[in-house]
């Protein structure tokens, strides 16, 4: 079983990364382009369990590790 | 007589200046403690150093808050030992709970080292006292991830309770946004505890001690420790 973690920065949190990524998609030409957020991607292996232990587990490494809540927001889906 | 802690981090790499300063400074050599270790002697200030703790993987000093060490650091920090956190030992604060709100990326996005000038807003701290409040010095920068947020309550109760210790101000004591060198809310520089006692700062006063290394701005922080100490004795 894996968990498919996404983080993103909050509402209201500065993100200059992203900032940059939107002129740069502008720099290539392409039109249309409204604000760009970017965050992260994780993956976890958490080998055989049940899905109610893993998302125990899952919500417990998001939230005291993978992401910092005071900035950031975390979702997941384990399959 | 001066018991200071030094933790070292893999990536650590402001630890052995900061040991040299407090050397120098108040004539007690710090005690150098690995993040691996269980527990920290028993110190009159805990000094977490800046760097780049490994690596600045996942988010700076996201990792080093779980470090072993830090579980007793933790606790002596709520038990009353003293913590300073410089640059990268700022964001591990953070990062561990003992200081509100977070380090962003830069809003330049750009790593910036430098001297900047800070205003002491609060000169009544364990690490401030040999400062003047009102007064502007200069101290280096030296950081990519030094934009300091919090939400609008924590932002109001750092200010109503006096817990910014230094804010980015221009060469006058101006503390404008064009002053602030990486996007700061409230162009903060540093911060404090509830305590006072636990003091985050990007900027590193280790690297201004004595005037061969271009000024000695930073070594009252260093003074004002061992004052603190030599008071309560």
């Amino acid at each position: 079983m894996k968990a498919h973690i996404k983080i993103t920065l909050k509402t209201g949190v500065l993100d200059p990364q992203g900032k940059a990524i939107e002129g740069a998609i502008k720099g290539l030409g392409i039109g249309g382009i409204g604000e760009v957020r970017q965050g992260k991607y994780i993956e976890v292996d958490l080998g055989d369990t049940s899905t109610s232990a893993a998302k125990d587990v899952v919500e417990r490494m998001c939230r005291d590790l993978l992401a910092n809540t005071v900035i950031e927001n975390y979702s997941y889906e384990i399959g | 007589m001066l018991r200071a802690s030094v933790i070292v981090f893999p990536g650590s790499n402001c630890d052995r200046d900061v040991k040299t300063a407090i050397e120098r400074v108040t004539g007690f050599a710090p005690k150098m403690i690995w993040h691996g270790d269980a527990s920290v002697p028993s110190s009159d200030m805990i000094v977490l150093p800046g760097g780049f703790s490994y690596g600045d993987y996942l988010r700076c000093g996201a990792m080093a808050a779980h470090s072993p060490i830090m579980k007793d650091v933790i606790a002596k920090a709520k038990g009353g030992t003293p913590v300073l956190g410089i640059c990268n030992g700022f964001q591990i604060l953070c990062e561990s709970g003992l200081l509100p709100g977070a380090l962003l990326r830069n809003a330049s996005l750009h790593f910036i080292c430098r001297d900047v000038h800070l205003k002491v807003e609060n000169d009544q701290t364990f690490f401030t006292k040999c400062y003047r409040k009102g007064e502007i010095i200069k101290v280096p920068i030296a950081h990519g991830e030094g934009n300091y947020f919090a939400d609008a309550e924590t932002l109001d109760r750092l200010e109503g309770d006096g817990r910014i210790a230094f804010r980015y101000t221009d060469a006058s004591g101006a503390v404008t946004p064009a002053a602030c060198p990486n996007g700061a809310m409230a162009n903060i520089a540093g911060i404090t505890n509830e305590t006072g006692r636990v003091l985050g700062m990007m900027p590193h006063p280790e690297r201004l001690y004595e005037s061969a290394l271009g000024g000695t701005d930073g070594r009252r922080v260093f003074e004002s420790a061992l004052l603190s100490v030599l008071e309560a004795a």
